[in-house]
């Protein structure tokens, strides 16, 4: 019988011990060139980080070639970031150019750092989950190779971090991203009424859903939607595997921007919608990667050193984000969930655009 | 040249970043699950949706979690992932690894899974994707074997996430790892045995630049913080102005308090402390001649999550100051009490963000034992309708 409630491995054992020694005894560090860190310690010691990118979904032959890699030039340490990028820690830097060499060669993307596009946090999608509206490896992968010189380069006003969601209910909770890609429904969930009485439970999927739009059924021991109230976010079929929602004419993705999490100058920000829907169109999502690709060059050629995306829209204004981009504003960008009327604009101050 | 018969996917091998079809189709060549992994989502790439049924319930003996049940709605045409299982394995803290335990982890799953995997999946773990259900309980005693355990999932405490904290970061203000490894290990039972309302989770970043998004994505979040006096290297920051950093544009003009002024003249940068609300800008412009100031604790913060059920919320700060020194007795009895009160109070899947918009914050801060403080709100409440507890009211006799 297995030990259980062991915990993860203690992390101190995998700290190079150039980490160890100098454990929160770092003085200060710079940006060396793309994807390479320079740290230095209160006692002067230098540790390099050569950061790399990677497409998340990873087989074990990939990661013993990772391994190989940090073998060889890196006595074996190694981290990942909570991007999916992977670290690698070196004492020594003769070996930094040599490791990025071999990386190259191999074509793992170096960079990720400063103001660039980092690697983008993504979910599941059709690879492995059982809600999604639209994949998230493979636009993910579109819009990374159209941005790649972003991730190799740091020729951004600022960084620019970029999320995939498939579903509302966010694995990856992109809702504070500069550039959240969302996967959504538009058409109500049907339910199932021969399934239905034998695998959900009734007050469960009633109190699912945000609108109110299910009633139950309690003759029939099933639920009835009201459609006109539905915004098929998807979370009663969570609840209750008999209310199929995915739909392929009308499932696709909506774009988010502006958001923020540092604290950095401006407060942590939600994003904000831009465009409410692309549709799926396998394997390389064209519309969703040149939307997002005009939305970073725009941005790119209009804000300040340091501003993030969402720091730029909030000093031009939304309305010349819409002049700016070319993008369409519609009555679905204007709010009417609960808290709607705190997004309607109570002054005269606004641009023409 | 034979035809490929995953036509849509090969496209997604074209291109400079790293191809996630060239990973399954390298796990395919040995694993006929990956092979069908492959197959069916080609299938979805022409038919644009999904070929999971939703979970069943699946697990290891002893836990209710960790383990995401997945079954193809296409069992006919890929028999190999009929049941293709998910196993969330809790990461080392700040995702630090030697080669030999991630070797060590690709021959547990070369044996008894896909082959394939992610590093890392969104709550931080590294998820082993895709296993049936015979391998689970094999695969668990080889993990466990090997000094590794699954992380949360469903109705239970998540895998807590940190940056990298004061490894590698001169801003860390609190021991991120520490902390994060410590709550871990103490909350064992919850994270393997799902037994609230709904998710609960736990993210600690060691200053304010939230390198693990704490604030957004975290019911509690930890924040490295200090109280008193940026330290200012004034030799170093004469360095950076040498260089050829604008200092009054990049740094005094973007700080958001303009509680920093830099002198031309005497090439001096004089800082009003008590107006600055430590937001990291300076600091991360200028790392060789500004560091955080000596007294070091955390924020903490709650509520935070993604939108179901009732919408996104940003986490609000509850504690504005705590310091975090092990074995962080009052940070662990504060989260304990939080628990409590949410776990007695909550609906089903009711987040602890949605529960304080509905009982109302004054009802959790009394509940938890936390006096009001103006750090809280953005500004006081603009509307008249205030409650009074009863026994602020002077009472009068009723005869």
């Amino acid at each position: 019988m297995a030990k259980t409630d062991i915990g993860p491995p203690d992390y101190k054992q995998f700290l190079p011990p150039i980490i160890r020694d100098n454990y929160g005894k770092w003085r200060y560090h710079e940006i060396v060139k793309p994807g390479v860190l320079r740290h230095v310690g209160e006692n002067g010691d230098v540790l390099y980080t050569v950061r790399a990118g990677s497409p998340r979904l990873l087989s074990t032959d990939h990661i013993r070639e990772i391994c190989d890699l940090a073998e060889t030039y890196c006595d074996g340490y190694l981290r990942f970031t909570s991007r999916h990028n992977i670290e690698f820690l070196l004492a020594d830097e003769r070996r930094v150019d040599p490791l990025i060499e071999a990386l190259q060669a191999k074509n793992y993307p170096v960079g990720g750092t400063g103001h660039s596009i980092s690697n983008m946090v993504h979910t599941q999608g059709w690879v492995h989950c059982h809600t999604p509206a639209t994949d998230a490896s493979g636009p993910v992968k579109a819009i990374m190779d159209e941005l790649y010189d972003h991730f190799t380069h740091m020729d951004l006003p600022a960084h620019v971090r970029i999320a995939l969601a498939c579903c509302l209910n966010m694995c990856g909770a992109v809702h504070c991203s500069d550039i959240a890609i969302l996967g959504i429904h538009r058409t109500p969930p049907r339910p199932d009424n021969s399934r239905l009485p034998n695998v959900c439970e009734l007050p469960t999927t009633v109190a699912s859903c945000p609108t109110g739009a299910i009633r139950a059924d309690m003759k029939n021991k099933t639920v009835q939607v009201n459609d006109d109230k539905c915004m098929y976010c998807g979370n009663c079929y969570t609840v209750c595997p008999a209310m199929p929602i995915a739909d392929p004419d009308n499932d696709g993705i909506s774009i988010w921007v502006g958001g923020k999490v540092s604290n950095a100058r401006s407060a942590p920000m939600f994003s904000k919608l831009a465009i409410p829907f692309l549709p799926n169109n396998p394997p390389r999502w064209p519309e969703v990667v040149a939307a997002v690709k005009n939305i970073v060059e725009v941005y790119a050629a209009h804000a300040r050193k340091h501003e993030r995306l969402g720091e730029w829209i909030e000093r031009v204004g939304w309305e010349r984000f819409f002049t700016l981009t070319g993008i369409a504003f519609t009555d679905k960008h204007i709010d009417d969930f609960t808290l709607a009327t705190e997004t309607f604009r109570t002054t005269t101050q606004f641009k023409w655009g | 040249m034979t035809d490929s018969k995953t036509p849509l996917l090969d496209e997604l091998e074209k291109g400079p970043w790293p191809s996630f079809v060239k990973d399954m189709k390298q796990a395919a060549e040995k694993k006929p699950a990956a092979a069908d992994l492959l197959n069916q989502l080609e299938l979805s790439y022409k038919d644009r949706i999904g070929h999971w049924k939703h979970g069943g319930i699946v697990g290891v003996k002893g836990y209710g979690s960790g383990v995401i049940g997945r079954y193809s709605d296409r069992p006919d045409l890929f028999p190999n992932v009929q049941a293709f299982h998910t196993m969330r394995v809790n990461h080392p803290t700040g995702w630090f690894y030697k080669t030999d335990a991630l070797r060590k982890l690709c021959d547990i799953w070369d044996k008894h899974g896909s082959g394939l995997t992610n590093l890392h999946g969104s709550t931080g773990d590294a998820i082993l994707l895709g296993t049936t259900t015979e391998h689970l309980q094999p695969c668990f005693d080889d993990l466990s074997e090997a000094g590794f355990d699954l992380g949360g999932s469903g109705s239970a405490l998540r895998t807590p996430s940190a940056c990298v904290g004061p490894a590698r970061c001169e801003w860390a203000c609190i021991d991120s790892l520490d902390i994060c490894y410590q709550a871990t290990m103490t909350l064992q039972d919850q994270i393997h045995r799902p037994m609230f309302p709904y998710k609960f989770k736990i993210k600690v970043s060691a200053c304010a630049n939230d390198c693990v998004a704490a604030i957004a994505r975290s019911d509690l979040a930890i924040m490295g913080t200090w109280k008193g006096r940026i330290q200012v290297d004034p030799a170093e920051v004469r360095a950076y102005a040498d260089a050829g950093l604008d200092i009054r544009g990049e740094v005094c003009d973007l700080c958001p308090t303009k509680c920093m002024e830099w002198s031309e003249a005497d090439r001096t940068l004089v800082i009003h402390d008590g107006d600055c609300n430590r937001c990291m800008h300076c600091l991360n412009v200028m790392p060789k001649a500004l560091r955080p100031g000596k007294e070091r604790g955390a924020s903490i913060l709650v509520g935070g999550k993604a939108p179901i059920v009732q919408g996104s919320l940003l986490s609000w700060v509850i504690v504005p100051f705590m310091k975090l020194e092990p074995p962080y007795t009052e940070l662990f009895d504060l989260i304990a009490r939080i628990q409590d009160w949410w776990d007695e109070n909550g609906r089903s899947r009711e987040r602890l963000g949605e529960l304080i918009n509905r009982l109302g914050m004054r009802h959790f801060l009394k509940a938890v034992g936390l006096p009001a403080v103006p750090q809280m709100v953005k500004h006081p409440r603009t509307n008249p309708y205030v409650f009074f507890w009863p026994e602020e009211i002077d009472k009068k006799e009723v005869k």
